[in-house]
């Protein structure tokens, strides 16, 4: 029997066995370590600190119990968030947009700054930093602390092994839960995390598909259009509740995309077998609360913040720009936005958020604002004549959205959807080309959602329509 | 009492003469005896390395990986051993550059013994790396470390009962507390040198389905290559299509592996 006999007789016999044979293969290894290691070990006593863990684990990763504990989990941590936010939110709100505002342009009106300046510097730079830090600033200094306990806690690892079997069915890696996590915070970095991911083939699917975890720049987001249109339709002692509902569901629908995104890719130009990998599920440690508190404030929160309000000073500008400079009569965004407005509406969403996407490329923090910014400036109301002074409360939020912006539940819960499926920001962008080298992949990664998300956005509000709510 | 009069008193005892341990550090040169040494990661296989070899070792990366590889040297009861530190893995079955670099060594470097480091808290994860690595060699000693941890969490291992099952020699040890060296040093001498003749375990129950498959190609590679040491192990890889594994049949260096050192395995160490 020669060299290529023996190839040829291990590829007939691969062929039977099919894909099942490294399962069928680790199950008798495993089964044989552990009749070894039940004969040689015994323990007794001082058991108290493993049988916690054991009980605490036969919960937090059972099978039945394992995913809907995990949405409780983090629901509570929504939750919390959003009931806690409320108030702060308003009293930065007050303080940034209406009283350092009107002293800032008291100011500017006593030193005689010509219009355009302190119009371009303060309308434009100021406000969109001011709003990026009213809206943004409370959610996440509530939120990062809460996610920064659970991950300190030992909880994260338990989520990748219950989203494994998942995983595994949509041909993707396993460790793809852990870089899904970390996207969960940065996509950026979550792209960098598939590293971890040896096969090139499922490493690809993990970084096309990060994208639809929701990180830190889209929270803020989810949670303030949850809290004023979908929260708000419910009853007052609800509503808190019936807003992070709608964001856990929305972080779910990421968590299915990227399962239905990875199966139709593994199962398309994907293909491949997928590998298997071990997850050590460390031991459950109390929190360290006073340090998880002030280093998530310190490396997340602020970080996230500093790089939102960097962001949002050009942002500004811009806006301020396109808006302030006319065009045969109407300003440049007027144009842009009723050029877009048609297709923006018949998707459910409008001109406004659509050309907003396009100005927040760099950075999805500052999408609210600069929807609230453009809404304002386009509307020739009596608001926005008198400047745009507003008081961040999120109520006024709403009406400027309702009022000005004409805006219904459907553009609320289609934002949201948006939201989610959309490119990936320029950060993410460049990271993805750095770590595929890959022009085509690259473009594929910001174009799927793009896709996706206008085709989930326009299916919404078809049915919508259908039933007459619109 | 001093040193002196240890040595002494203990006259011509082997069993625990002290100092025959000498650290080499960097020096590799005119090795004896190879030592791979491999375990699960966070089971102390750094702390057994660094206490063999002392602190200066060399590091590198395994040829076109990036995995970090180190090596030293010690010599003990007159004989010279280099130590390879194989990357920490929990299996050697999936396609990590990391359970690779480790297989391959296994597979093509053909070490003198094979020690595995296994953490006695958990002994049952640690063993499926043991059991793989039984596969693929028959001489090897087991470090069961971190004993005294597992003692604190009110677990005890039977170690003979250990070693009877798994047909190497297990040794107890707590590498931080310096405890176990010198009973690891001897066994891995005595393995070395054939002294102590391993018989290890090897899974045999696969189901039927697999089980054939595998018969059917360790028929063939009997056939083509006689007293290959590991030729169930080499049929599971053909099995799942391992590349290094196909690519050494299509050569026909696959047989070099069934006598003993081959003469490119110095050439992979480096």
């Amino acid at each position: 029997m020669s060299h290529a006999d023996i190839l040829r007789l291990a590829a007939r016999h691969r062929e039977r066995l099919g894909d099942t044979l490294h399962d069928r293969v680790v199950e008798a290894l495993y089964s044989e370590a552990g009749s070894i290691a039940d004969k040689a070990v015994s323990r007794e006593g001082q058991r108290s600190k493993w049988a916690f863990d054991l009980a605490l684990d036969r919960i937090l990763t059972s099978k039945t119990l394992g995913i809907p504990a995990m949405i409780l989990l983090f629901g509570l941590a929504f939750w919390i968030t959003i009931a806690g936010a409320n108030v702060p939110s308003a009293m930065l709100g007050d303080l940034l947009t209406v009283k350092v505002l009107g002293w800032l342009q008291a100011m500017a009106a006593a030193m005689g700054a010509p219009a355009w300046l302190s119009g371009f510097l303060i309308d434009g730079v100021y406000l969109s930093m001011a709003w990026v830090i009213a809206v943004m600033l409370p959610p996440m200094a509530i939120f990062f602390p809460l996610f920064t306990l659970l991950e300190d806690f030992g909880y994260l690892p338990r989520v990748a092994f219950n989203l494994d079997r998942a995983f595994s069915k949509a041909g993707a890696h396993g460790k793809q839960a852990l870089s899904m996590m970390m996207g969960f915070g940065c996509n950026a970095a979550g792209v960098v995390a598939t590293r971890i991911i040896d096969s090139p083939r499922e490493r690809l699917i993990a970084i096309l598909t990060n994208n639809f975890s929701i990180c830190n720049g889209r929270w803020p987001t989810l949670i303030l259009v949850g809290t004023i249109f979908i929260g708000a339709t419910a009853p007052a002692a609800l509503a808190s509740l019936v807003a992070a509902g709608s964001v856990v569901l929305i972080a779910l629908l990421g968590v299915i995309f990227t399962l239905l995104v990875s199966g139709a890719l593994s199962k398309t130009v994907l293909k491949g077998e997928t590998s298997a990998f071990t997850l050590e599920l460390p031991p459950y440690r109390p929190p360290r609360v006073l340090q998880t508190i002030y280093t998530s404030l310190l490396d997340r929160t602020m970080i996230v913040l500093w790089r939102a309000i960097v962001m949002a000073a050009p942002a500004g500008a811009v806006i301020w720009l396109i808006s302030n400079i006319d065009v045969s009569g109407q300003s440049i965004a007027y144009w842009v936005v009723s050029a877009l407005n048609p297709f923006g509406l018949l998707v459910g969403l409008n001109g406004i958020i659509l050309l907003a996407y396009i100005v927040a490329i760099p950075a999805n923090e500052i999408i609210i604002p600069t929807i609230l910014m453009l809404t304002l400036n386009l509307s020739k109301s009596a608001l926005a004549q008198k400047g745009v002074m507003l008081e961040l409360e999120e109520n006024q939020v709403r009406d400027v959205l309702v009022g000005q912006g004409g805006w219904t539940l459907l553009t609320g819960i289609n934002l949201m959807l948006f939201s989610l499926l959309h490119n990936p920001c320029s950060t993410t962008l460049l990271t993805i080309y750095r770590e595929t080298g890959s022009k085509k992949w690259t473009f594929v990664a910001a174009a799927l959602p793009i896709v996706l998300g206008l085709a989930v956005c326009f299916l919404t509000a078809s049915f919508f329509r259908l039933m007459g709510w619109v | 009492m001093t040193v002196d009069q240890t040595q002494k008193a203990c006259g011509g005892c082997t069993s625990c003469a002290p100092g025959r341990l000498e650290r080499y550090g960097l020096a590799t040169a005119g090795a004896d005896y190879v030592v791979a040494l491999a375990g699960n990661p966070n089971t102390g296989k750094s702390t057994i390395f660094n206490a063999l070899t002392g602190l200066r070792q060399h590091v590198g990366n395994w040829p076109g990986k990036t995995v970090v590889r180190a090596e030293g040297g010690f010599s003990f009861d007159g004989r010279r051993y280099r130590l390879i530190d194989l990357p920490g893995t929990y299996s050697l079955l999936s396609n990590s550059s990391d359970e690779e670099v480790a297989r391959d060594f296994l597979l093509f470097g053909q070490p003198d013994v094979t020690a595995i480091v296994v953490d006695a808290s958990s002994l049952e994860r640690n063993l499926n790396l043991v059991l793989q690595v039984l596969e693929i060699t028959d001489r090897a000693v087991v470090a069961l470390n971190l004993i005294d941890e597992a003692e604190r969490n009110g677990i005890t291992v039977d170690d003979r009962a250990l070693a009877r099952d798994l047909g190497v020699p297990v040794v107890p040890m707590a590498a931080r507390k310096s405890k176990g060296i010198k009973d690891f040093l001897q066994t891995l001498a005595g393995v070395a040198s054939g002294e102590v003749v391993c018989r290890p375990k090897r899974v045999e129950r696969f189901d039927a389905e697999v089980e054939r498959a595998v018969n059917d190609l360790v028929r063939a590679l009997h056939e083509n290559y006689p007293g290959l040491p590991n030729a169930r192990w080499v049929a599971l890889r053909l099995l799942e299509g391992d590349p290094s594994v196909v690519h050494e049949v299509q050569n026909g260096t696959l047989g070099e592996a069934a006598h003993g050192h081959r003469p490119d395995a110095e050439v992979a160490l480096a």
